[in-house]
């Protein structure tokens, strides 16, 4: 077997439901020493049960081991390369954790005064600042949840400034090439989209922009490095242009990792833009979440940011809800308070020449893979990448092999797929992000994968078309998943053993 | 392939004109490109539409892509089978998978469209 993939030990796994058998205990409870109260009586007989019908009745060890093994079948960062584009798997360093484990900020309560809050509400304000610095922004929202939940606080505020000057405008300018999140967020907020195709660079056709703009334009929202990886070259035209209309400029910063210490948006003319703190400053992510989605503005939106703000009276930190023009709360207290901790604790930990380090290497990392699985993949768009890489399945198709296919192929060889099918003016995407993270032997071993993944694809590609092999169930019909689904266990009909 | 009296669009849309009723669906190119599709969301009749302007979508295992109108009008009915049997779509995208029917408000609108002819040198190109 190729690569770093080896079989081991595997077992098939029941459901917890399955292995129930009639009076197993996980517990033990003491004997009732207070007087006994009939349920029934005190809540009412249609507030009570006597038995939950068919709930799995198990021991300790069974429980343990069944959670256990299934933690055993997950692919996360802390078993290699995570090379999904776009989601800057990156790892995730334990003295984040070990910070937000400190029993003052660990046992924090929102509604604690906030004479006993002011270290919690210092580490909040310290990192409002760090962003501000390394955006280039003003002011800094900790409230949203995740990258969409402050791409459509960004955009309120947007439409709560231009409200302001007497016309919220009609329409948002978006890319072909955004995340799908864009062009939702823009209608969840009372926008219509302007779809802007890309030029044959991949970036922001200026000239087709220039026509598109109007006074019914509100903002354009761009991402920038943009989805197939590469710097919008003319974002400062962009952003002026922009501005002579009267419009605003947003930034998706989904791909942050790439600029962090290098250039700042700020300085290139955005006015509102979004951080996916579980992306670029490592925060857990995926399964692991919450994420946070952090809001940086320019000084013309800050009366506008979600309240309560935190301001400095005095020696005192306090919540300072008085901002009529505030678009008011988006999540409750200050955000996914615990993921705010371990992304100072990033920071801190790097410092600005460490940050700036950490984008060079990931960029290095991108570099280092397209270079070298450009003589066996294509490369649509030839432009000098930064953080990420994409490939279009284009030869392998010729075969009758998909993106999609070379993915599943790639479990085998022991790696998380990249990101398939997008973004969307590639087509049949290959993205690839390495991140920082990885060293050149990791990157290697995923090259080696890639190529001989390649190369099967030339010898016999139907063997590749019904990849995975190495996992514990083959590949799963997708479609009929979609088009039939069973979203709900059900108990088998009871096997009538005396027929056996 | 394409039928000679369909008209199509850019974003791989067809209608079939009959008076004044226009037949929508998407073509055999759209649903080979999105692949096995799992479900549409089309408009309820009653709805205006107008020609190039969003209807609804179709969604397959990779993406979910936007549907176009060809035309203006107002829906009069839709596919309803499509709801349960979606790979209707895969299968006849051209016949008994059609989307919506629409009453047109400008027929003339169908001229701005591409011929079978058009539409299949638009795919070579």
């Amino acid at each position: 077997m190729p690569g770093k993939t080896r079989n081991h030990i595997s077992q098939n796994e029941a459901l917890l439901f399955e292995m129930s058998s009639p009076g197993k205990k996980g517990y033990q409870l003491p004997d009732l020493d207070v007087p006994v109260v009939d349920a029934a009586a005190v809540l009412g007989t249609e507030n009570t049960r006597e038995e939950i019908t068919d709930f799995p009745e198990v021991s300790e060890v069974e429980v343990i081991r069944h959670f256990t093994r299934l933690s055993t079948w997950n692919y996360g960062i802390d078993l290699g390369l995570f090379p999904l584009g776009s989601c800057t798997m990156k790892y995730n360093p334990r003295v984040n954790e070990t910070v937000a484990r400190t029993e003052g900020l660990a046992w924090a309560h929102p509604y604690q005064p906030e004479s006993l809050s002011q270290g919690a509400l210092k580490i909040a304000v310290e990192l409002e600042q760090a962003l501000a610095e390394i955006t280039g922004m003003d002011a800094v929202t900790l409230q949203p949840a995740a990258g969409a939940h402050g791409e459509l606080t960004g955009v309120l505020l947007i439409r709560a400034l231009l409200e302001s000057r007497g016309n919220p405008r009609k329409k948002i300018i978006i890319p072909d090439s955004a995340h799908g999140t864009n062009p939702a967020t823009a209608a969840l907020a009372g926008y219509g989209v302007a779809n802007l195709k890309s030029n044959d660079k991949g970036l922001v056709d200026v000239e087709a922009l220039a026509k598109l703009v109007d006074e019914d334009t509100a903002a354009l929202m761009v991402t920038n490095p943009n989805t197939i990886g590469v710097f919008e070259e003319d974002i400062v035209k962009v952003t002026s242009l922009m501005h002579s209309k009267g419009a605003l400029v947003y930034m998706d910063g989904a791909n942050m990792n790439a600029l962090v210490g290098i250039t700042r948006p700020g300085d290139f003319g955005i006015d509102v833009m979004h951080l996916n703190l579980h992306k670029t400053f490592s925060t857990p992510h995926g399964g692991g979440g919450p994420g946070a989605g952090a809001v940086a503005v320019k000084a013309h939106l800050e009366p506008f940011l979600p309240i309560p703000r935190v301001v400095r009276i005095g020696e005192m930190l306090r919540l300072d809800e008085n901002r009529p023009q505030s678009i008011g709360r988006v999540r409750a207290f200050l955000g996914n308070y615990g993921v705010l901790i371990r992304a100072l604790a990033y920071i801190m930990a790097h410092g600005g020449p460490g940050l700036r380090n950490a984008t060079l290497d990931a960029l290095l990392n991108a570099n280092y893979i397209r270079k070298a699985l450009e003589p066996y993949f294509d490369l649509p768009y030839t432009n000098p990448s930064m953080h990420e890489c994409v490939f279009s399945d284009d030869r392998q198709a010729a075969k009758g092999v998909k993106t999609m296919d070379i993915a599943k192929r790639l479990i085998d060889y022991g790696f998380h797929p990249y990101t398939v099918a997008f973004p969307l003016i590639v087509h049949g995407a290959l993205m690839i992000e390495p991140t920082e993270t990885e060293s050149k032997a990791e990157l290697d071993a995923f090259i080696e994968a890639m190529i001989a993944i390649a190369k099967e694809v030339e010898s016999d590609a139907s063997f590749v078309l019904k990849a995975p092999y190495h996992t514990r169930t083959p590949r799963v019909d997708e479609t009929t998943a979609a088009r039939k689904p069973v979203l709900r266990w059900k108990p088998q009909p009871a096997v009538n053993k005396a027929a056996d | 392939m394409y039928p000679e009296n369909y008209r199509y669009t850019k974003e791989h849309e067809w209608v079939l004109a009959e008076g004044d009723t226009g037949t929508v669906g998407i073509t055999f190119h759209a649903q080979k490109e999105l692949g096995d599709i799992v479900y549409v969301d089309l408009p309820k009749p009653g709805t205006a539409v107008e020609q190039g302007k969003t209807i609804g979508s179709v969604e397959s295992v990779k993406a979910v892509s936007d549907i176009y109108s060809p035309v203006s009008g107002e829906v009069v009915e839709s596919n309803e089978e499509l709801a349960t049997a979606p790979e209707k779509l895969n299968e006849d995208p051209h016949g008994v998978a059609w989307l919506i029917k629409i009453r047109l408000s400008a027929p003339g609108e169908i001229n701005n469209l591409m011929t079978a002819a058009d539409y299949q040198a638009y795919l070579g190109e």
